[in-house]
């Protein structure tokens, strides 16, 4: 699904991260690991296409993407609902339920709030319903796991799970202890401008 | 993501080659100095024909001399932000980065020139006019053309990453240059809106042998661009690429020739 | 397509609405300038009728810079911004989409006030007519050319001071012909060609700036 062959970023003029090539197939995840700083945002916001990368290329023939960073993508004066409703109304999958999503992600109690009302974690959890909502084959999701509680720890999981055995794949970079307990054929060490594989 | 063929075409291969920084480096380094030799001497050339063998005018007298660095300076104040955005566009299409660089690097050498049209031209307005200042078509267009290079300037240095913020200023340039034909046709039209008829400092025709200075200084004005403009550009890579190997090896040639 | 551009512009409507005194800055600021004229120039009405056009229209530009910092700032900072991007749609349906909901609220307010600045101004009554027609008209243009510079200096922090001077000589042609138009109402000359001069530049702006704005915008988030 993702074919990535030397990827690098430069920014001031200097390497962020050594040259990137690995090759991701539908049903897997791909781990990025590393200390802070050492790139893996940047390498995720060049696989969304945000960033242009100074060298090498890369094929995506994935339908959509879907990406969760760290700015979460939500409106802070929209309810837990009206932000999914945005989401799924301007994704354009109307089938979904946003109620059912909303229980799902656990946030059934605080529905009506304003999202500014939340704790981080709450919005976190808010922010990953936009993976329930669309339809995107890749995610490209950073830092998933922060703020979250155990249980939310324990949600991204399920939904991942969900996704991979469904055909899709995932791009995952986190710094934290924790990794699915599935983790895929490769497995990314990023060291701030050196790679390990 | 495609990677571009490249055409075996010369004239492609020369622009590619030109983006290659070391390669742009080397090559503007044979020419430097003969561009700098030409707008001395047409400098030297076109001021003595214009402040001393051109007769003087016989409805201003010699004050009308300042039209030989006036004028020039005008047209090259246009003819720069023209050049600046279309290297402009081609950085932000081609994301080539000497482009970006020389881009950049016009945008002052272009408001310095629009400065001296605008100083010139207000001391050309006090003995024809009597006033400092005039809001006549041209300097007021002027004023309009510092303030959108003062805005690519002014973009470019706000922003931390360099070619981030070069990606931006080209993009302003260029909306800058679709706007400048719109702003130059409503500043005119509005003059003679407001004034009646339209005053010109140059006046109706020039006679002959006024207008070879004034073409002379033309030319030289656009080498002295050209020289400042690959200077500035040829300091700004090696400043970018400091830590590149290539720059070591051009600092290892000049401290070898300096030694020896 | 049709449907995102619905969603995006109800959403948009609906946080100004949960913002709404912040909607009124930008008209306390308008107010504020137009009354300034008067208490620096004297309140002679034969001078404040000679000037009320251009003032007018340059409180409306200077109205428009400022409210104009809040188009992109919000989705830039909590990261819709990006989920547009990577949404697949065509950014600058979205951006028009945003414009439109942001003149609806911004703009129009403008248009609204006029007839009260008319009066404080002593514009002649004959011309109020077209004065209002030129903001109908111009303040969409002063919004969508706005919008480029907003998207240029989004990720600046000072954005808002170095917006002023990237906007306004673009703003200058704008400017004249809508004071053009409505001087020449007073002077009894025909105003029509200016019109639809503000008419053609507004049909331009709508289809070229959201290109340039969304340009402007992926620059911004890289």
């Amino acid at each position: 699904m993702l074919a990535v062959s030397k990827i690098s970023f430069e920014r001031y003029f200097e390497p962020v991260f050594q040259p990137v090539s690995f090759k991701l197939e539908a049903g897997r995840l791909l781990l990025v690991t590393g200390a802070n700083g050492c790139g893996k945002t940047t390498l995720i916001r060049v696989l969304a296409g945000f960033l242009h990368p100074s060298a090498g290329a890369y094929t995506c023939d994935a339908g959509s993407t879907a990406y969760v960073g760290h700015h979460l993508g939500i409106k802070d004066d929209l309810s837990v609902i009206e932000n999914l409703r945005f989401m799924r109304d301007f994704l354009g999958v109307s089938s979904r339920n946003c109620k059912d999503v909303v229980i799902r992600l656990g946030l059934g109690r605080v529905s009506d709030q304003l999202a500014r009302t939340l704790s981080a974690g709450q919005r976190k959890r808010c922010a990953l319903g936009r993976l329930l909502l669309g339809n995107s084959e890749l995610w490209l999701l950073d830092e998933p796991y922060s703020n979250l509680d155990q249980q939310g720890v324990g949600l991204v999981d399920d939904i991942l799970t969900s996704h991979l055995s469904a055909g899709g794949a995932c791009v995952l970079a986190t710094h934290g202890k924790h990794r699915p307990e599935w983790a895929s054929s490769h497995d990314y060490h990023l060291v701030s401008g050196a790679v390990e594989c | 993501m495609k990677t571009d063929k490249a055409r075996k075409n010369p004239l492609v291969m020369f622009i590619h080659k030109l983006g290659s920084p070391p390669w742009f480096y080397g090559f503007t380094g044979k020419f430097i100095p003969w561009l700098w030799a030409v707008f001395a001497v047409l400098t030297i050339w076109g001021l003595y024909l214009g402040l001393f063998k051109a007769p003087p005018d016989y409805l201003q007298g010699e004050s009308y001399r300042i039209m030989y660095i006036h004028v020039p300076a005008a047209w090259m104040s246009m003819m720069i932000y023209v050049l600046m955005a279309i290297m402009g566009f081609i950085a932000l299409i081609w994301r080539i980065r000497t482009m970006e660089i020389m881009a950049m690097n016009s945008a002052p050498i272009g408001a310095a020139f629009t400065l001296i049209a605008l100083a010139t031209g207000s001391l050309w307005g006090r003995p024809t006019w009597g006033t400092y200042w005039v809001w006549d078509a041209r300097l007021t267009s002027e004023l309009v053309l510092l303030f959108l290079y003062l805005g690519v300037i002014g973009l470019y240095k706000a922003m931390d990453e360099p070619r981030k913020a070069a990606r931006a200023a080209s993009l302003l340039a260029m909306v800058g240059l679709v706007n400048l034909p719109i702003i130059h046709f409503s500043v005119k039209w509005w003059n003679t809106l407001h004034q009646g008829s339209s005053i010109s400092l140059t006046g109706s025709k020039i006679d002959p042998s006024m207008l070879w200075p004034l073409l002379i200084m033309a030319v030289a004005m656009k080498f002295y661009y050209a020289a400042n403009l690959i200077t500035r550009s040829r300091v700004t890579l090696l400043e970018q690429d400091l830590r590149k190997s290539w720059t070591r090896t051009v600092a290892e040639d000049a401290t070898g020739e300096l030694k020896s | 397509m049709p449907a995102a551009f619905l969603a995006l512009l109800r959403r948009d409507l609906l946080l100004a609405f949960r913002r709404r005194t912040e909607l009124l800055f930008p008209v306390a600021f308008l107010l504020v300038v137009v009354s300034l004229f008067p208490l620096g120039i004297g309140p002679g009405p034969a001078l404040l009728a000679r000037i009320a056009p251009g003032v007018i229209w340059i409180a409306a530009l200077l109205a428009t810079v400022i409210s104009l910092d809040g188009l992109f700032r919000s989705d830039f900072e909590d990261g819709t911004l990006e989920q547009f991007i990577l949404s697949g749609h065509p950014l600058t349906l979205i951006v028009l989409a945003k414009i439109v909901a942001h003149w609806l609220v911004a703009g129009l307010p403008l248009v609204l006030l006029s007839p009260l600045l008319a009066i404080w101004m002593n514009l002649p009554m004959e011309s109020l007519g077209v004065m209002i027609l030129t903001l109908l008209l111009g303040t969409p243009i002063l919004s969508l050319i706005g919008s480029i510079g907003v998207g240029l200096t989004l990720s600046l922090k000072r954005g808002g001071q170095l917006l002023s001077l990237l906007v306004f000589p673009l703003y200058v042609p704008v400017l004249i012909v809508a004071t053009a138009a409505v001087m020449a109402v007073s002077d009894g000359l025909p105003y029509g060609a200016f019109l639809g001069l503000l008419t053609a530049g507004l049909v331009t702006c709508v289809t070229l700036a959201p290109f340039a704005s969304a340009a402007a915008l992926k620059i911004s988030v890289s």
